[in-house]
């Protein structure tokens, strides 16, 4: 086994070695532009950027014509939202959301919302799902567009999104999901789910990073969208730009690897992501899984560990790469949003740590994490004043904390 | 964000890591943080002769937390109760190489060993007084 491990897969993966060799030919010899109309090292790249956009397609039971390539994942959620509330503003003004969306869905919603745009939040309840009626609730007949995540990039819970889909069909609104984590991880129909738009990206997916994808429903209806980027008009015009073709070779190669492999894979995961679960929570007590017990990611655990700080608790295993929802990792000094959105008091949020079990991951490297763990977290409990209060019988809770 | 070697080297090898009794005479206790926050110090000073001779540390807190807490009770040994007061948080920056965004750390070791130093002369005081009126009754 070697060290440092790999343990933060929500975060990236690495780019599959079948991956980068379906892209490297297309650095050197197939160089061409895939919108050279006139000669063959344009047909060549034209026709690997088909191939791709097939895979992707495929994928997801869309149609190639509905496959728009961005930059990533922000750049489609950013073309989704902005591209609707651009071309449908004289019908409506007004947005749907979750709060515990990521950053990239979150950020450009607050900054239409200085535009004039208003936007709901809805909550989530104690395992990160929204309640469909709140949707349902939330529809005025100003509504132009309901975005909601496929799976939260922190907790892994899996939103009830073919629920949604049906109110937002019902009502006539245009239903945009970020399926960034999900997609290539769980199956992924999007006649199935209702939507009419959605995101997601190949370097979460052993792919390139640099390139993602927007699907964009062509029939029933017909999703128009106002352009972010003009020049040329590409990807039907919606994102103009040279596409890299390296990358989109790349993407449709991780594409088609997780349709072969995901069966196989996520059972693996979710078996190596149980044992982890497992190992820490009977060890250790006062251990709390946050999410969804069972609608969750195969790969993600998210759990925090009672009176130890997580950022110290990462300096502990500094030789495994997780993730944590302190306060102290973040530049803004609070602790994860998403989980304060669940209710997970301030204090265990400061003490949560994210493992993302991938495609890599070895049982070797789950056992060693297993018992890392324990003894950063003994290691830490011995040096904390809460669990020697919480040993001599103080409640916590009644404490008069001089915060500062 | 990287850390500095001495931030590792306390946070590996806690220095006084561990609790006097409350009631024992002579110790003073800060505790100092809430766990909202993310960072709650406790800092005691054993005091005799108006000399801090021991001093111990149990920190809930990131890695800078711990070392600043450590490190203050490194300095505060062999101190008088006066001279602990002069600790100042830029020390423990300096010393610890902390970044902008752990100063906050080194602030509340500050005032962990303000909230001691506090409650070691309140203790010691109400002794005093305790002390002159047994004597006065006794006479």
């Amino acid at each position: 086994m070697k060290l440092p491990i790999y343990m933060d897969n929500h975060s990236t993966t690495p780019c599959d070695p079948r991956v980068v060799d379906a892209m490297l030919p297309y650095f050197t010899e197939k160089f061409g532009n895939a919108a050279s109309r006139n000669h063959s090292f344009g047909w060549e790249a034209e026709e690997a950027v088909d191939q791709a956009r097939k895979h992707i397609a495929n994928l997801i039971h869309a149609d190639a014509k509905e496959i728009v390539f961005t930059s990533g994942a922000t750049e489609s959620n950013n073309l989704a939202l902005r591209g609707v509330v651009d071309m449908y503003k004289e019908k409506g003004d007004h947005i749907i959301t979750t709060s515990t969306e990521h950053g990239a869905m979150i950020d450009p919603a607050k900054s239409l919302e200085k535009k004039g745009i208003k936007v709901t939040y809805l909550p989530v309840d104690k395992t990160g799902r929204v309640d469909p009626d709140d949707v349902r609730n939330a529809i005025t007949d100003k509504t132009i567009l309901i975005s909601i995540m496929l799976a939260n990039n922190e907790i892994g819970t899996i939103h009830p999104i073919p629920e949604i889909g049906k109110i937002a069909k019902e009502k006539g609104v245009l239903f945009h999901c970020d399926a960034t984590q999900g997609v290539g991880k769980i199956p992924v129909d999007v006649q199935e789910l209702g939507v009419d738009l959605m995101s997601f990206t190949a370097h979460k997916i052993y792919g390139p990073k640099g390139i993602g994808a927007l699907y964009v429903r062509r029939k029933a209806p017909r999703v128009r969208l106002a352009p972010m980027i003009d020049g040329g008009g590409h990807e039907r015009g919606m994102r103009s730009g040279t596409l890299p073709v390296p990358l989109v070779v790349g993407f449709g190669k991780a594409i088609e690897l997780c349709a072969q492999e995901m069966p196989a894979e996520s059972v693996r995961t979710m078996a190596l992501r149980d044992r982890l679960q497992d190992g820490i929570m009977d060890a250790l007590e006062e251990v709390y899984l946050n999410g969804h017990p069972t609608e969750r990611l195969p790969g993600n655990l998210n759990i925090s560990f009672a009176y130890v700080e997580g950022e110290a608790l990462l300096m502990g295993v500094k030789e495994i790469a997780l993730s944590s929802g302190s306060a102290c990792t973040s530049a803004t000094l609070e602790p994860s949003y998403v989980l304060r959105a669940l209710g997970v008091g301030s204090d265990l949020a400061h003490s949560s740590i994210r493992f993302g079990i991938g495609r890599f991951t070895t049982p070797e490297e789950v056992e060693y994490t297993i018992d890392r763990m324990i003894k950063a977290v003994n290691h830490l409990r011995e040096m904390s004043p809460l669990y020697e209060m919480a040993k001599e019988g103080v409640d916590l809770k009644t404490v008069q904390w001089a915060a500062h | 964000m990287a850390y500095s070697e001495k931030v590792i080297d306390h946070y590996n090898n806690p220095r006084n890591m561990g609790s006097f009794k409350k009631e024992e005479d002579g110790v003073g206790t800060g505790i100092v943080g809430a766990p909202e926050c993310g960072d709650v110090m406790k800092l005691q000073i054993k005091v005799e002769n108006d000399t801090i001779v021991d001093a111990k540390f149990k920190t809930f807190g990131c890695g800078s937390a711990i070392a600043s807490s450590s490190l203050a009770t490194e300095w505060l040994k062999g101190k008088t109760v006066d001279e602990a007061g002069e600790i100042k948080n830029t020390e423990i920056v300096q010393e610890l190489n902390l970044p902008p965004v752990k100063i906050h750390c080194s602030v509340l070791a500050e005032d962990a060993i303000k909230a001691a130093l506090n409650d070691y002369k309140k203790k010691a005081e109400t002794e005093e007084k305790t002390e002159e009126s047994a004597a006065s009754a006794g006479a």
